[in-house]
């Protein structure tokens, strides 16, 4: 097959619309408002750190969160038949068909003190059981407007993308590797341990990636769900281009610091795993 | 059923509860006779008329829905013609080619939007202040043509990630095999390579449909005025009073993407069940494999 | 082939872009680009407009001042009119963002109130015509809160910590921690400013959130106790929650006026003054008013309205009021607008 020229176009449109944007970026970074290049956008950096922090701590919970519930969850589902495994999985996709803010809409209205869960609490005698045993006075659980309602959004938005790549992988392990370790003496924990574990691996990497990234640069969750009191660097950075903090290139550089941590925390993590997943739906 | 199934299927059922409980309380309170999302007043079905009267909601889901499915049928037969050429060069040139590919997929969904908002930006003033604007009498802006550039470049990846491995799996010889046997170009590809990679390609539709129906942030840096995806008219919405007709709108999409998830998937169930059927036939021993 | 291909692909997106964005004389339709604030307006105004003239109205919204200025100042052209305040009015004229209005086509401008007139954001007039104005305060509820406060110090009260809501932009936000401690809204002392912040980081664990239009829902279901906002967004969320009570604290508060210009570049420029011309006549603007209780600057919509309201002092205040206990903000030099936003960072990234 010689249909190299079948590329040209893609070619091109990446070099227009996915290598120029980022050499912008990296010339906005660089530059003042009046165009003279500079360093300024970074020598205040450091101010911006509990930004950098609150967001990777609050993706790294998210993350971690997402592999509890998203690996037992795949490796159950491995074991069902055919046609649970199909519509398992299909209903893990189906709300990723819903927006993403129609599911954070809805958290808004669960979490908060007034909503569904707390009512639910509420009649069920929670709190007045707390009440009694502690003598307080507790009318409510306060959920909304914290950084656990934005770990919260994260995990429900993004738990999908972990379950999917663990599952595909799981999915794959032929069976016969399994029973070669059972009639080799194997029990199921030393099976999970030594054969299931290890293979997939690979899954729970592209997992991670596919959650850690949109949390750590999420924004308008912390917004919606955090009450604005935590100011995440997606917020961060929206707020230098459309928000209200118009500076583009102050914007640029703390995109490219985060773009550059990242990179790294993801290259430092493919050591341990093979790159270049394939992603699959159906 | 064995005992020792039952943790772990309280587990699963729990999870499936965590995801699906914000979705069951939007289709319950769209039916509410009231405006909260948490107090129960009555059945009613005002919100879904309100909503066919939202002239701005329905638009954005117009929008939405045209531009996810020419952003999808577009990035395929970009991604599908790239990856047979990516998968014909030679391994340095390819491993260049899938790692700038890998970008989108990789950067965050601000960065990409940000970016390519400095991009229109940029572009749309050299353009606008050119002789070229002038003579044509048009001037660019910022609006769906910028908003289809941008999903196609998030969704062509998905394309690629989801063909490659199919045409791995291709034996190279077969479409030489058929243009010695006088096929062209086009027809071989048509007859031999297509039918093969067909999964992948199905396959990347769909998923470069549904990054495209999610996708928030990457729209709302790259919409510009005039138009509005639902995304970011739920984004506005919210921030102002409640507006139940949400409610409405998220039961209506969740039943429609239900459904035809339903209908193709039993479809294949069906065929795969009639194929197992077949087969089973055609052994000698009766049963299927 | 394939350069063309993309280029083909290219041409379509601009292809799309222009030809909504092509400029029709008014009455052959065409299409206006307006950008206002959220919950500004009654939206059947639009199609009023629209079935008069012919012209297409697409509408969005923005929730602040500032948030507006990045939008225009990554896409100038892409609205015709946009309603900003008073301060923000004057930093556009002075970055020349602004195109200067042709009065003939806007004859309703002689309905607005004279003392509206030649404003000092725009002292020739050239630019704006007043849209709303009205007067900030404190919203409260009265089954939450104890006695009758008349302080901005009940933003500040540790008795109502979780139950306040702040706003979410550098010069509200800072405004309000600047009248508290007696200092000018448009003070240039930096000293008075960091004050102003460290006030507002004290604040921070007694706020439940930083909100703008998210209040209507926090107030009116009671999730939240007390909140700033605007006289004419109070009698909105008192029609649903009649627990609500407005004051203008004790200590001075804003008076605003918002204003419809034309952003510099804008496609549709005879349509925008079409617009502009139409939300001035008295049916347009007495529809609005009823929708949003804000002060009307129209001489003729303030004769016809509900008389509880005009004579209503949180509403139309006395001029003395005005003079004596408001101030407009103005607009800050360069580098005092740089210490805001480092300094509204600052109070986001306290660690509080």
């Amino acid at each position: 097959m010689k249909n190299k020229s079948l590329s040209i176009p893609y070619v091109v449109w990446m070099a227009f619309f996915v290598v120029a944007p980022l050499v912008l970026i990296v010339a906005y970074a660089f530059t003042a408002r009046d165009g003279s290049v500079t360093l300024d956008n970074f020598n205040n950096m450091g101010v911006y750190f509990p930004a950098f922090y609150n967001s990777f701590a609050l993706a790294a919970a998210a993350t971690l969160l997402c592999i509890l519930i998203g690996y037992p969850l795949a490796y159950f589902v491995s074991k069902e038949s055919l046609l649970v495994r199909k519509v398992a999985m299909m209903l893990i996709m189906l709300p990723m068909w819903m927006n993403f803010l129609l599911r954070t809409y809805a958290w808004m209205s669960l979490l908060d003190d007034n909503g569904l869960i707390n009512q639910f609490l509420r009649t069920v005698g929670v709190f007045d059981l707390v009440n009694a045993l502690s003598g307080g006075n507790m009318t409510c659980l306060h959920m909304i407007n914290t950084q656990g309602a934005i770990v919260l959004g994260m995990v429900y938005n993004f738990l999908p993308f972990m379950i999917m790549p663990i599952f595909s992988v799981i999915d794959k392990i032929d069976p016969r590797v399994i029973e070669a370790a059972q009639d080799l003496g194997a029990d199921n924990a030393m099976v999970f341990r030594k054969v299931v574990f290890p293979l997939s691996l690979p899954g729970v990497l592209s997992g991670v990636t596919m959650v850690f990234i949109p949390s750590v640069s999420t924004f308008a969750l912390s917004r919606l769900l955090g009450g604005g009191k935590t100011l995440l660097l997606g917020d961060l950075i929206e707020m230098q281009f459309l928000g209200n903090a118009y500076n583009p290139h102050l914007g640029s550089a703390i995109a490219l610091v985060m773009m550059v941590i990242v990179l790294v925390c993801m290259a430092v993590m493919n050591r341990f795993g093979e790159g270049e997943e394939g992603v699959s739906v159906l | 059923m064995s005992r020792r199934r039952i943790p772990s299927r309280v587990f699963s059922v729990l999870v499936y509860l965590f995801l699906y409980a914000p979705i069951v309380l939007l289709i319950i309170f769209s039916f509410n006779a009231g405006r909260s999302n948490r107090i129960w007043e009555g059945f009613s079905l005002q919100w879904y008329l309100e909503l066919f009267h939202n002239a701005r909601l329905l638009g954005a889901l117009r929008t939405t829905v045209v531009l996810s499915l020419i952003a999808a049928l577009m990035s395929t037969v970009l991604g599908t013609a790239a990856a047979i050429g990516f998968y014909s060069m030679r391994r340095r040139a390819r491993g260049v080619c899938l790692a700038v590919n890998n970008v989108p997929l990789t950067n965050a969904d601000i960065i990409t939007g940000v970016s390519m908002m400095l991009l229109f930006v940029f572009a749309i003033d050299l353009f606008n202040g050119s002789p070229l604007s002038a003579a044509l009498g048009l001037r660019w802006r910022m609006g769906f043509g910028t908003l289809l550039i941008a999903h196609i470049t998030f969704d062509a990846p998905y394309v690629i990630l989801s063909v490659m491995p199919r045409l791995r799996g291709l034996d190279p010889n077969i479409y030489e095999a058929a243009q010695d046997l006088g096929a062209t170009g086009w027809y071989a590809f048509r007859k031999v390579i297509l039918p093969e990679i067909l999964p992948g390609v199905l396959n990347g539709v769909i998923i470069a449909f549904t990054m495209s129906i999610d996708d928030f942030v990457i729209s709302y840096f790259t919409k510009g005025s005039g138009v509005t995806t639902l995304a970011v008219e739920i984004y506005t919405m919210v921030k102002k009073p409640v507006t139940p007709e949400i409610n409405a709108l998220s039961t209506l999409m969740f039943t429609v993407v239900f459904l035809l998830l339903l209908v193709v998937n039993v479809r294949q169930a069906r065929q795969e069940a009639a194929a197992t059927r077949q087969k089973a036939a055609l052994t000698p021993d009766g049963k299927a494999r | 082939m394939a350069a063309a291909v993309v280029c083909g692909l290219c041409l379509t997106g601009c292809g799309g872009g222009a030809s909504s964005g092509v400029a029709a004389a008014p009455g052959s339709g065409g299409v206006v680009n307006v950008f206002n604030w959220g919950v500004y307006i009654d939206e059947s105004v639009l199609d009023d407009f629209t079935q008069q003239t012919g012209i297409k109205v697409n509408y969005d919204t923005f929730e602040s001042n500032e948030s507006m200025y990045g939008v225009l100042k990554n896409d100038g052209a892409s609205y015709d009119v946009v309603i900003p305040s008073d301060y923000m009015i004057s930093r556009m004229i002075e970055e020349d963002m602004l195109e200067p209005l042709d009065f003939s086509n806007i004859p309703n401008f002689s309905d607005i109130d004279p003392s509206l007139q030649n404003p000092t954001y725009d002292p020739e007039n050239l630019y704006s015509v007043p849209y709303m104005w009205g007067v900030l305060g404190v919203i409260y509820n009265t089954t939450m809160v104890k006695g009758t406060p008349d302080s901005w110090g009940l933003l500040f009260d540790q008795d109502y910590a979780g139950q306040i809501l702040m706003f979410n932009n550098s010069r509200d936000g800072m405004g309000v921690a600047l009248k508290y401690l007696g200092s000018s809204y448009n003070t240039t002392d930096e000293a008075e400013i960091r004050a102003a912040t460290d006030l507002l980081i004290q604040q921070r664990p007694l706020v439940q959130s930083y909100v703008m239009d998210e209040v209507f829902e926090k107030m009116q279901s009671g999730s939240a106790a007390v909140c700033s906002y605007y006289y004419g967004d109070y009698r909105t969320m008192a029609d649903v929650n009649p627990d609500l009570a407005f004051y203008v604290p004790r200590e001075g508060s804003n008076l605003y006026v918002d204003a419809m210009c034309i952003p510099k570049g804008a496609e549709n420029k005879a349509n925008a003054e079409a617009f502009i011309n139409f939300m001035c006549s008295t049916e347009a603007g007495l529809k609005n008013c009823e929708e949003t209780w804000y002060s009307t600057p129209l001489l003729s919509v303030r004769e016809q309205l509900d008389p509880e309201l005009t004579g209503n002092p949180d509403a139309y205040p006395s001029s003395d009021f005005l003079t004596e206990r408001c101030e407009v903000y103005q607009n800050l030099p360069q580098d005092i607008l740089a210490l805001y936003d480092s300094e509204w960072t600052r109070l986001m990234l306290a660690s509080n």
